[in-house]
């Protein structure tokens, strides 16, 4: 914590910090995300619960169905994964504002990483290798609307 | 406007007394030679409804118990000595008026939070001033002024960090941040204001050197905007404005 004040006339001195600025970059995403989320969130509850039969709608047909679709998909990744960075950056501040003891941060946010990592893991494989009628299945664990049932 | 006296003349009013009210003061002592903790100790004091906090402890100090330590210079709310924690807000004891509290409760006068406590209400403002330092809070510029005269500014230029400029360094924003309250490397707001001064200051040309200090991990992005610290400045600075600013500054990457 030492003062930089440069010899007299002397040029601008080069930046203290190089690299990735991700406190900024971080305060960035916050925001940007966050506007994104809005339409992301509004728009999925807008469908799933307001369009058509409204909640009593939702089965396993109607998720089958919508992830059939690669515009779903996008949406769904495109919400999986902001929602979790955003919620993980948020947590992430709310550790480093409260916790006080290092040991304690540290566990808090290792336990953080971890879950945002793993939860963005499972969601991303789920959207993608998700198959409603999976071949070779027992015809009576397969939906109704899977080929072999009807 | 004409002027016409009221009352007939020759006949002054004669002046009610003026009321004094008994007003209990619960004032946090710390005396680092005898004390483990800090306590809590009640103090009754006969005050007028003008008189100030300030003025309470000095009457403490003077007539009840003279090892009741506080900072206090010009009294008059310019020097910034004595930011204190009044009934849990930031405040300067010199500019809290007796009437403006509830007096029917006792008034809470304890030492602002977030730097080391020495003694009673006094704490280590060294952390504080070091980011302000930090900060380069002094005017640099390459070009000389022209030959005998000053450098001359437009008032829209100067009114750009007019507000600003008003800060008198009590240290009662950064002490009321909850992100400093945990986090001390953090510069505060009261540093970030102090930059923002010459940041925005046309004659100045040094502002990217300070938007690359307060880029840093403990600078600008640490704010909450919370907006404990434009509630606890004393001279009405908006110090969460003057943070916001200095971000978008940084994200443009110029004043």
């Amino acid at each position: 914590m030492s003062t930089t004040i440069a010899s007299p006339r002397s040029p601008y001195s080069a930046p203290r910090n190089r690299g990735v600025n991700w406190e900024k970059w971080g305060w960035i995403y916050m925001r940007a995300s966050g506007v994104v989320l809005i339409i992301l969130i509004f728009g999925h509850l807008f469908v799933n619960l307001v369009l058509g039969e409204g909640v009593k709608g939702i089965d396993f047909a109607f998720v089958a169905g919508k992830w059939a679709n690669p515009f779903w998909q996008v949406w769904d990744l495109l919400m999986l994964w902001l929602a979790f960075i955003h919620g993980g950056n948020g947590m992430r501040t709310i550790v480093n504002d409260y916790a006080t003891r290092p040991l304690t941060r540290k566990i808090l946010l290792a336990a953080i990483l971890v879950s945002v990592v793993v939860e963005i893991a499972l969601g991303t494989v789920i959207i993608f290798a998700f198959d409603p009628c999976p071949v070779g299945s027992p015809a009576d664990l397969l939906p109704s609307f899977c080929p072999v049932n009807q | 406007m004409t002027l016409v006296a009221d009352s007939p003349a020759g006949a002054p009013v004669p002046e009610a007394p003026i009321e004094a009210f008994t007003v209990t003061l619960i004032i946090r002592r710390f005396d680092p030679d005898v004390d483990d903790e800090p306590r809590w100790q009640d103090f009754d004091v006969q005050m007028f409804a003008t008189d100030r906090i300030l003025d309470a402890l000095h009457k403490i100090k003077w007539e009840q118990d003279g090892s009741l330590t506080f900072r206090r210079s010009c009294a008059h709310g310019i020097c910034g000595s004595d930011a204190m924690r009044i009934n849990g807000r930031n405040r300067l004891a010199c500019k809290t008026l007796i009437k403006d509290l509830d007096i029917s409760k006792p008034i809470y006068v304890e030492a602002i939070k977030g730097l080391p406590l020495e003694k009673d209400l006094i704490v280590d403002m060294d952390p504080f001033f070091e980011s302000f330092r930090e900060v380069q809070p002094f005017l640099q510029s390459q070009t000389a002024p022209p030959k005998d005269k000053e450098r001359i500014q437009s008032v829209a230029d100067r009114a750009r960090f007019d507000d600003t400029t008003k800060c008198i360094l009590c240290a009662a924003c950064t002490s009321s941040c909850p992100v400093f309250w945990t986090d001390g490397q953090y510069f505060g707001p009261a540093a970030i204001v102090n930059a923002h001064r010459f940041i925005f200051d046309s004659r100045d040309e040094a502002a990217q050197t300070r938007l690359d200090i307060l880029n840093d991990k403990e600078g600008v992005w640490r704010c909450r905007t919370t907006f404990n610290c434009t509630d606890a400045c004393p001279r009405g600075i908006q110090v969460t404005q003057a943070i916001a600013e200095v971000k978008q500054a940084i994200m443009r990457g110029k004043p």
